[in-house]
Order: structure tokens, then sequence, then C-alpha cells
């Protein structure tokens, strides 16, 4: 730190004063990345940094080879996280007060544009994630030693498809709960757990069905019979707290999978 | 255009002033005349005209002008159009493959964090603004609580306190509102008529019905919101608008109100 003087000689001497306290010591803990040494150490004690690959191949950063789909991915969901966290400080999830909270937020909470931003941002993620799953495939980076990175890419798909489920009730509109009513029902053929799934009918005790549409999965997913107070509840909860969650966990799994792997893989 | 022939300047060395390239200029200054016109190509910036001459400092680069037409129409793009020329073509080569110069580095870096720090700041602007509504859901500050006929000489009508959190008093002078809110820690007493007081149940103080304090930790007497006749004859309370004993205020006009 002390490399970069300042000709001011009391200016230099206020700088040396500053960088040689224990707080900033303690926040930078390696001189300015000028050496090769200082760059790595840099970059290996940096949670941040020490996520991303040390460097990265120069075809790597060409638009033409990534399209930018898996870092614009990211960035959406940190969008989602972002504009999804100011929503709830004004969305209510109960039937009394759901829609009504989302005509408020629309009509009088300030910039009512959030909304649409959260809703236009989950649609562009759903877009950019099936992009970058295309890039991967057609650049075929999902061969070894990337193919764990791709199960997990893959994992990552359906918590975001489920993401956009999820919040698909939410507004609680009537597109809103039809929607979530067609797409629930496809629960109830789930094999062995839905009740109207095959070999639901094996799990009997005697004359008791144990599977039954009360305590299958549809069950389970909506806390109740009908999309009502029940799947509010629960798509809220899975929808802000349950998937971010567990894809946040995944996308650090990702991105230093991609590191651990070599980086991002060359042009073919 | 203009950008594209320029790179190609360094070409026409080859053919007729071979030396000159070679031998002249000690390879330093076809390396730097190389890489600007390759870089400002890229980055399309305007200040062609000087980088191209420093190096020209034999006549090689200046007369080159007209031989390079033939090359540029060849079709060839910008730096790579220069290889025929053996110094100047290894240098630009270099160039061509970092893509970038310092110049244009320089200027795309900053535009690009001109424009993240604005979207940074604007976004929390925004978001700061999005936590202050414009629509809130509690009781207005400001409330009609009926006509004066409504009310009994000498009693605390405690029929407002839950929504708007006062008490109307009526005495024989008039009526004032009392604000149900402690002057200990802001708990909300209530009103004991067997014992004629307001009692506070957190911390145990006491007020008499005017709203002095008489008892446990409260420092002053409860404050009095304003109070008067509105157009239509009901009763107008206004917690916006407070009067502190303390103060010397509770002799102030709209205070109480007088009938």
């Amino acid at each position: 730190m002390a490399t970069a003087k300042p000709p001011e000689p009391f200016l230099s001497r206020t700088w040396d004063y500053i960088t040689d306290t224990q707080l900033w010591k303690s926040v930078f803990r390696h001189g300015v990345p000028s050496t090769n040494r200082n760059r790595v150490l840099v970059v290996m004690t940096n949670v941040f940094l020490h996520l991303h690959p040390v460097k990265i191949r120069k075809s790597g950063i060409r638009l033409k080879f990534t399209w930018c789909m898996g870092g614009l991915t990211f960035f959406l969901f940190l969008v989602e996280t972002f504009t999804g966290l100011l929503l709830m400080f004004y969305y209510r999830p109960t039937v009394a007060y759901a829609y009504m909270d989302i005509i408020d937020l629309a009509e009088q909470v300030p910039l009512g544009i959030m909304r649409e931003l959260h809703r236009w941002g989950a649609h562009a993620m759903v877009i950019s994630v099936w992009l970058h799953m295309f890039r991967v495939f057609m650049t075929g980076s999902y061969k070894p030693p990337r193919e764990f990175n791709w199960n997990v890419g893959v994992i990552l798909l359906v918590l975001t498809l489920l993401l956009s489920f999820t919040g698909y009730l939410l507004p609680w509109d009537q597109l809103a709960i039809w929607a979530i009513t067609v797409g629930s029902n496809m629960a109830r053929a789930t094999p062995v757990l839905g009740y109207e799934g095959p070999g639901s009918q094996l799990l009997v005790l005697g004359d008791v069905k144990m599977v039954h549409s009360g305590s299958d999965a549809r069950f389970a997913l909506l806390g109740g019979r009908f999309v009502g107070e029940g799947a509010l509840l629960r798509f809220y909860v899975l929808h802000c707290v349950g998937i971010p969650l567990v894809a946040g966990i995944l996308m650090a799994v990702h991105f230093w999978r991609v590191r651990k792997d070599g980086g991002i893989s060359g042009p073919l | 255009m203009a950008d594209e022939k320029d790179p190609s300047t360094p070409k026409p060395p080859a053919p007729g002033a071979e030396p000159a390239a070679v031998g002249a200029p000690p390879t330093r200054p076809p390396d730097t005349a190389a890489a600007h016109p390759a870089g400002t190509a890229a980055a399309s910036t305007p200040p062609l005209p000087t980088p191209p001459m420093t190096p020209a400092t034999g006549p090689a680069g200046v007369q080159a002008a007209p031989a390079p037409r033939s090359n540029a129409v060849s079709g060839v793009a910008a730096a790579a159009a220069a290889k025929p020329a053996p110094a100047a073509a290894t240098s630009a080569k270099s160039a061509d493959a970092e893509g970038v110069s310092r110049r244009g580095f320089l200027k795309w870096t900053t535009v690009g964090w001109v424009a993240f720090s604005a979207a940074c700041t604007s976004g929390l602007v925004a978001s700061t603004r999005f936590m202050f509504p414009n629509v809130l859901f509690e009781p207005p500050q400001s409330f009609k609580v009926g006509f004066p006929s409504e009310y009994t000489v000498g009693e605390v009508d405690t029929r407002w306190k839950d929504a708007y959190g006062v008490w109307i008093v009526r005495n024989s002078e008039g009526f004032y509102a009392l604000i149900a809110v402690c002057t200990h820690l802001g708990c909300s007493p209530n009103w004991l008529a067997a014992e004629n007081k307001f009692k506070c149940p957190c911390h145990g103080s006491g007020f008499y019905k005017t709203g002095v304090n008489f008892e446990g930790p409260a420092p002053r007497p409860l404050e009095r919101a304003r109070i008067v006749l509105s157009d239509d004859g009901q009763i107008l309370v206004d917690k916006s608008v407070k009067f502190q004993q303390e103060k010397g205020e509770w002799t102030k006009e709209e205070s109480s109100l007088k009938v």
C-alpha cells in the first residue's frame, strides 16, 4: 500500500498513517496487486474472488463464445433477489391481503415498476438459463471433467423453473389461482405418492388407503385439497426462502466447480 | 473508413522503401505506429492523424498514402492489411492480438464505471424512495368524534381509544382530547373509572383525569391534541398538533374546546 506515494508530504504522511492502522491492515491484507504473488494472494484470500477462476482464457471473455448467459443469469438472480426483497416489505401472503397488496404495489407504493421489474426479470432469467444451457451443450462444455457441473446446472434449471412456478401464485388473481390449480393437478398423478398415480393403490393397510387426496404429494405441495390459504403461504415461503436458499448454495458450488474444472472451457 | 486506411500505412514500405522500414527506424517506431491505428480502428477514436505521423520519422510512412488504397479495396479488414511489411507486420499483429489499445481500454473502462456507478446510485435512490409509501394503512391523524351533545359532562369517553388512540374528556367548561400514550416509555394507559385515574399497565404511572401525572415513573403529564369544531358541527381532533402542560401550552386556544 505504502508504495503508492502521493507527492504531497502531508498527504503522504496521512496515507502512511492510515495504511498502517490495524483497521486498514485487517481489511487489506496484501499490498497492491502489482506482483504475481500479491495478485494470487488477493484472489485466494477473498471469498468472492475465490469462487471465480483466478485466470480466464482470452477466449472465455469473448461474447461470441459464452454469450455471457451464465453471468447474465446470475445477474438476473441478484436483480430478482433485490427487487423481491423490496416487494416483501409490502406484500402479505394471505387470502385477504395478497391481491390488494399487489394492486397497492402497482398503484400506490412509489416506483410501481418494482413488481414489473421482478416479473420481467423472472421471465428473462428463465430464458437466459435455457440459452446458457444451450451454449454449454453446443460448445461441449458438459464433457468430462465438467459433467458434475452440468448436473448441478440441471438442478439449478429446475430450481429456476420452480421459482417461476411458485412466484406465479403470489399475485393471487384468477390467472394465478387457476394456473396453480392446473399445474399442481399433475402432482395427483405422481407414481406411488399421488393418489391418482400408478402404484398408490398398493399402499394400503387393510381397508385403509394410505395415499388419498388428503395425504398425497399434491396435498403436501398445497397444504390443502385446493389452492387456498395454505397453498399461498407455502408457495410464498418456498418462493422467498426455501428455493433461493438451495439455489444460492448450488450456485456457489456451480461457480466454484467452473474454477476447479479448469475455468471456462475453450472454443472447439 | 478513414480508420481502416491508416493501419495499412505501414504497408507501402514493402514494395518501394523496404530499407526504410527495416533499417532507419530501429524497429521501435513501427511498433508504436502499428499499435495505434490497430487500436483506434477497434475503438474508433478520432485522434488518428497523430499516431501514424510519429513513426514516420523517415519518409517511408508519409508518402505511402496512395498505395494502401488498393489494399483497402481488396477488402482486408483494418490491421490484417499490414501483413506484407515484415517489421511492421509483426508489430501490427501483436497489436491486433491484444485487440485493445491503452487509450481504448481506458476510455471504455471509464465509460463502464461511470455507467455502473450511475446505475447503482439511481438504484439506491429509487429503492430508498420505495421504502416510503404514498398510502398508509393506519388511522388518520385528524378525525371527527361526533357531536358535542353526545358527551356527558364529567366523563372520560373511551370510545375512540382503540381506533385513534385518544380519550375525549368532557368537563363543565368543554372538551379536551388526551393522547393515550404514557409519557414514561410510550405504553397505552387505561382509564380506571372506579379509581378516577389513568393507569399505565407497564410501569404503574398514574394520571388524573386532567392528564397530570401523580404516581409512578412518568415524568410529565399526558399530551393533549388539537380539538376544534368542524363545519358540520362535529368535534374534530387533530393529533398532529400536540399541547404539553409543562410548556404551558394547555392554556392555548385549540388545546381545549369551550362550549
